[in-house]
């Protein structure tokens, strides 16, 4: 910082006292701050601790004031009534053929759609992307209403068709495909057709591999919004064998049948939160690149 | 004319045809039923189809006059996202700005801990928050009461934050706060990693401290970011339903009505399609508008 003054007698000159004493501050702040940042990160990964341990006390221990960090007695009852005496299974296998299904048709629907929307001419190409991105926007309530009647009239309750049909287009993955697409140079695409291929030659051997990354992205984003799309799979599930998973933990704290024990709904908590975690630790950087490639290609 | 608009759609047929699966699902199972909603809402439509019959804005006129708790869950829902968006945006970025210069390890630790949250979601943590917000065993007062915070705001008495007026609707916004963090955090890390460190070197040659560079070339750049993040989290916090339905089903009197709750309650309780239908239009309204707003004031300051 070449400003550096010290006088004839090797005392520091006043100039360099206020220097000092401002890099002291800020970097008193600067610990403040992540002192502050680190209280915020315990206390977000604190509720998913409690959890776990409380699917491991049994009532009167999950009731107890103060509140034993460690339970005292830990059981396995909670897990076995969960598992046994309730489909928790069943729900787990629903919630991932829904999500998986959402995810699936996502990714067909966007990929196909993002093509066209990001390499095609055609008249209405401008309105119907818009169309489909305010969509986006607007909350699902309007519409999901007349699909309830929509539904009742096709006798998809219970089914797995009917929680996945409103979502078997998403806009958010079209808007990122078409992002996406925009960036494939367009040379490639004149260079394969100049060697004879059509456009769905063109497009399954060009456009879907170098698509990867979007891919991945939608899949993952869809998987998860499939899996947490609570409104309507409640809505759409009077049988306790079609619930999704987050459904039918919910219920089990509400069920009119006299309430259960903490400890179970912990537990149910627990196993409804375990997949979505493994999910993300496993697929972390995908998660991290999707959610910037689609802000940044924005 | 005619021709030449012709030639364009057939010189186009292809982009028909890969739109095709996207859009027939849409005009099926989106298109047709939001048009249907908006009409709907001029409708008295219950259960039986065939006793449907419009009644013009009456839905409307009722729901803002004659319901004793939608205009409350208009302000509670207000009260939700005019109290958790701006908090988790600036805490977002204050906390975004920090982890930013750290090592790539740090940094995860922080990312994977603010979107835990966010992979748990609505009902996992709804159900932990109702035992830790409990008033006899709860963790929460166990921790206030504990470290002598209860004492000073409570004269150490165990507070029940979902059982009271005052506390209910902070409480659920607490939690739906802490799912909010996840999202616009690693937005804004992507957002500050795209700003050219150039741009700062250039700023300490000038002789600027740190919080000038921040207001001068960080925020300024950002903005783009800030803008996508606040209009998704809006629209996202004013369609708070999860917290509400598992945790105080509206109440206590009706501290904790939300505007989602309430069509859940109309259509799905009730089967008031038409009532609910106009408060999913209000709802649509209220967010546009919102929206608007939002692009207006950001835009403006980008000269």
């Amino acid at each position: 910082m070449g400003r550096t003054f010290i006088n004839s007698d090797n005392s520091l000159t006043l100039e360099e006292r206020r220097l000092q004493r401002r890099y002291l501050i800020s970097r008193l702040l600067r610990y403040f701050a992540l002192a502050v940042v680190i209280f915020f990160a315990i206390a977000l990964f604190m509720p998913i601790i409690w959890m776990i341990l409380g699917s491991f006390k049994i009532q009167r221990v999950a009731l107890a004031y103060p509140p034993e960090f460690i339970p005292s007695n830990p059981t396995l009852e909670n897990w076995i009534h969960l598992l046994v005496d309730r489909p928790s299974l069943q729900w787990l296998i629903n919630s991932f053929i829904v999500a998986g299904g959402i995810s699936l048709f996502g990714v067909i629907t966007s990929t196909f759609a993002g093509y066209a929307f990001g390499k095609k001419e055609f008249p209405g190409r401008t309105i119907l992307f818009w169309i489909i991105l305010m969509t986006m926007m607007l909350p699902r309530q309007i519409y999901l209403i007349p699909l309830f009647v929509l539904m009742k009239n096709l006798g998809w309750f219970n089914s797995y068709q009917g929680m996945i049909a409103p979502y078997l287009v998403y806009p958010f993955g079209i808007f990122l495909m078409r992002q996406f697409m925009q960036s494939i140079p367009d040379e490639l695409l004149e260079a394969g057709r100049m060697d004879g291929a059509n456009e769905l030659q063109l497009f399954w051997s060009i456009v879907v591999p170098l698509s990867r990354p979007a891919i991945g992205a939608i899949a993952i984003f869809g998987f998860m919004a499939g899996w947490n799309d609570y409104l309507w799979q409640l809505v759409m599930t009077t049988d306790e064998s079609w619930m999704t998973l987050p459904v039918g933990i919910s219920k089990l704290t509400a069920s009119g049948v006299g309430s259960i024990d903490i400890g179970v709904g912990m537990a149910g908590a627990t196993f409804a939160f375990i997949p979505m975690l493994l999910i993300f630790l496993l697929f972390q950087r995908h998660f991290i690149k999707g959610i910037t490639v689609g802000a940044l290609k924005g | 004319m005619q021709g030449h608009f012709m030639k364009r759609v057939w010189d186009g047929r292809w982009g028909y045809i890969f739109i095709a699966p996207a859009m027939i699902p849409f005009l099926i199972f989106t298109g047709y039923p939001l048009i249907q909603g908006i009409l709907l809402s001029f409708y008295n439509a219950g259960v039986n189809r065939d006793k449907w019959e419009y009644i013009g804005l009456k839905n409307y006129t009722n729901l803002l006059t004659r319901d004793p708790v939608f205009p409350i869950a208009i302000k509670n829902t207000f009260l939700f996202v005019l109290g958790v968006v701006p908090t988790a945006m600036i805490i977002c970025l204050f906390v975004a700005v920090l982890i930013f210069p750290m090592s790539q390890r740090k940094q995860t630790f922080f990312r994977a801990a603010f979107y835990m949250p966010v992979v748990s979601a609505g009902v996992v943590l709804s159900m932990v928050w109702v035992y830790i917000y409990s008033q006899e065993y709860g963790l929460l007062n166990y921790i206030l009461e504990a470290t002598g915070i209860l004492n000073l705001i409570n004269g150490g008495e165990k507070i029940g934050w979902l059982a009271q007026t005052d506390t209910a609707l902070v409480s659920l916004a607490i939690v739906v706060l802490s799912w909010s963090l996840g999202q616009p955090l690693i937005l804004f890390l992507a957002g500050l990693a795209a700003i050219p460190e150039a741009l700062y070197d250039a700023a300490k040659i000038d002789g600027a401290n740190s919080w000038q560079a921040f207001w001068r070339i960080t925020l300024p750049l950002l903005r783009p970011t800030i803008l996508f993040v606040l209009v998704v989290t809006t629209i996202a916090v004013f369609q708070v339903f999860v917290v509400v339905q598992l945790m105080t089903l509206g109440g206590p009197a009706n501290a904790t009505q939300t505007i989602v709750y309430r069509i859940w309650v109309s259509a799905f309780t009730t089967f008031k399609f038409g009532y609910a239908s106009a408060m999913a239009v209000i709802l649509l309204a209220i967010v546009s508008v919102l929206a608007i707003i939002q692009f207006k004031l950001l835009d403006r300051q980008l000269t």
